[in-house]
């Protein structure tokens, strides 16, 4: 009786203990955290519950909102026509651009990886695109370049060949935008070859000892192996790949033109809501993109249980 | 195969290759910088990138500026938006990560949680609310939009990047420092943030190239000319374009992108390590 009831007040001052020193620092934790919980409450979850509100209702930042229900999603997927020629551009410009630059940043990667010579200016000179590829400096170089009298058409009127003006032409104004996607794949390359650097040598040897050639090699060892960086990468270029907008804005001057060839979603989403004020529209477009991206995201997880092998047998 | 793939011809030729691609894709690059050196009429008849005498009148006639505002005005408007959010960054980044890396607190798995999910977000969730709040707040036209939420942490992913780092460093320093009588403050200021440089670094190069190249929100912000940063000022060149105005254009383009240059070459290596490891997008 009396030694159960000893160790039972054991037992109790133990686990407060256990409590009092697993949370010991709250003070401390509060104090550091601040600035993190006044930005999480006031500037990303709040907002999200007020961007969900508003998206139910018309709000043009003048007056009060009034609620509309579920209206501007019903117009959005039944009359809008632009909305759905933005959605039309991004699923294009996702679905080019993401797999040829990551195909071309694995093939450029391979040709580095052998132990080459001079690794590390290549690296640097490959990366120098992304470095500066994101500024508005190198949107408007390439609006100047890719233009009728621009660079990219005097070098081909030297070898006799015609060209259309590829930035003012409906037909190729997105795939000048993709192009200047695709050449920034310097980060991308730069991943692929910390990832090859974990491919141990004796795999290679040991196939070629058995005949394999370098294009089965490819497929069959340096490819599985290589799945879980190609799917981080995969990853990383659909989210920001769907919320492009600096490229399309400048190039085509915040117009989303010619005829709304690189109206891109952010940059629909933009017009809306900060030229014609529709802000109630332009939250309903953000959730939108939102359930899109994690629905694209969703989809590439799942895939990966069939194309990514993890090297400890897919546990992780 | 394994013969000719080291044969000296098979060398050679990859670093032909390799260079080839090199050249190609840097040419854009040479041939705006060579450019900006040409008179304007020869800028659109020369497709070889080297000017054939240097003319520096691209860069006066950019940097007197446009509208009325001298180019020197958006750049000094430029590093002053840097400066603030670089240091809010590595400031209130680097404090939430010590608490995550470091510390036990009640909700501990729920904010961790919270954090990861707002790296995800995409911004265009929470544009419109926080654009109503700064107009509430009468801060719109001002750098208090941009550089405020800087200071709040809002930028998730360097607290990611701060939290995997700090767990790296050997967590018997913390407990002989409490030992002589430290507190989470002192061991922060005086153990965690002198050994947590490199990622520091990482997260100050990230934040100013981010914040330098930035065009969204500074477009949405920022209404006066006389208030524009680089990226902003650099687009009216684009709406006055005639062909005779792409000499100062390129100029001034030239000059947007030297500090970049400048912050990748001297910091090079923590700009492969940090992609290397983190897949941080440049």
């Amino acid at each position: 009786m009396t030694t159960s009831q000893v160790s039972q007040a054991r037992i109790e001052s133990v686990a407060t203990r256990r409590v009092k020193r697993r949370y010991a620092h709250n003070g401390a934790a509060l104090l550091f955290l601040a600035p993190w919980l006044v930005g999480l409450l006031f500037l990303t979850l709040g907002p999200m519950l007020v961007s969900l509100y508003i998206s139910f209702t018309d709000y043009s930042i003048l007056a009060a909102p009034s609620w509309v229900g579920l209206n501007n999603y019903t117009t959005m997927f039944t009359s809008d026509k632009l909305f759905t020629q933005s959605l039309k551009v991004t699923f294009t410009y996702v679905a080019v651009s993401v797999p040829v630059k990551l195909i071309f940043a694995l093939l450029v990667a391979m040709l580095l990886n052998k132990g080459i010579r001079g690794l590390g200016i290549y690296r640097t000179v490959y990366y120098i695109p992304t470095l500066l590829g994101g500024s508005v400096a190198i949107a408007m170089l390439w609006r100047k370049m890719l233009g009728g009298d621009g660079l990219l058409n005097s070098v081909l009127a030297m070898v006799g060949i015609k060209a259309p003006d590829w930035v003012a032409n409906p037909k190729y104004a997105l795939y000048s935008i993709v192009l200047l996607s695709v050449w920034q794949f310097g980060s991308s390359m730069i991943i692929f070859l910390a990832g090859m650097k974990q491919i141990p040598p004796e795999y290679d040897e040991a196939s070629a000892v058995d005949g394999a050639g370098p294009l089965r090699r490819f497929f069959y060892i340096t490819l599985p192996i290589l799945s879980p960086v190609i799917f981080f990468n995969l990853v990383m270029q659909l989210i920001t790949s769907f919320q492009s907008f600096t490229q399309a804005f400048v190039i085509s001057n915040g117009s989303g033109g010619p005829v709304n060839s690189t109206l891109m979603y952010s940059l629909y989403l933009y017009k809306k809501g900060f030229s014609f004020f529709q802000m109630g529209y332009a939250s309903a477009m953000a959730w939108v993109l939102v359930i899109l991206i994690g629905v694209f995201t969703l989809l590439v997880f799942r895939s990966s249980k069939l194309w990514v092998h993890y090297e400890d047998g897919g546990k992780s | 195969m394994i013969g000719q793939r080291n044969s000296t011809a098979w060398v050679v030729s990859k670093h032909v290759l390799i260079s080839g691609i090199a050249f190609v894709m840097l040419y854009p690059i040479l041939w705006m910088l060579g450019s900006s050196f040409k008179p304007g009429h020869m800028i659109f008849t020369e497709t070889w990138f080297w000017p054939q005498e240097w003319n520096w009148q691209n860069y006066m006639n950019g940097w007197s500026g446009i509208q009325g505002n001298p180019f020197s005005r958006f750049l000094t408007n430029s590093v002053i938006l840097s400066l603030g959010a670089v240091l809010g960054n590595v400031i209130s980044c680097s404090m939430a990560a010590y608490a995550f890396a470091r510390l036990n607190f009640r909700f501990k798995a729920i904010c961790f949680g919270l954090m990861l999910m707002t790296i995800m977000l995409p911004h265009h969730v929470t544009l419109i609310p926080q654009y109503i709040l700064f107009n509430h707040l009468e801060w719109v036209n001002t750098y208090l939009p941009l550089v405020v939420p800087k200071w709040l942490a809002t930028d998730a992913f360097f607290i990611f990047l701060m939290v995997q780092f700090f767990r790296g460093l050997p967590k018997e320093l913390d407990e002989a420092a409490t030992i002589d009588g430290c507190g989470p403050v002192k061991i922060y200021t005086k153990i965690i943030i002198p050994l947590a440089f490199p990622a520091l670094v990482t997260t100050m190069i990230f934040t100013f190239l981010w914040t330098w190249d930035d065009f969204f929100s500074q477009l949405i912000y920022l209404s006066d000319v006389s208030k524009y940063t680089v990226p902003l000022g650099l687009r009216l060149f684009l709406d006055s374009s005639s062909q005779s105005d792409w000499g100062p254009m390129f100029a001034m383009s030239v000059l947007s992108l030297v500090p970049c240059f400048i912050v990748f070459i001297v910091c090079q290596k923590y700009f492969v390590e940090g992609i290397a490891t983190s897949g941080l997008k440049g």
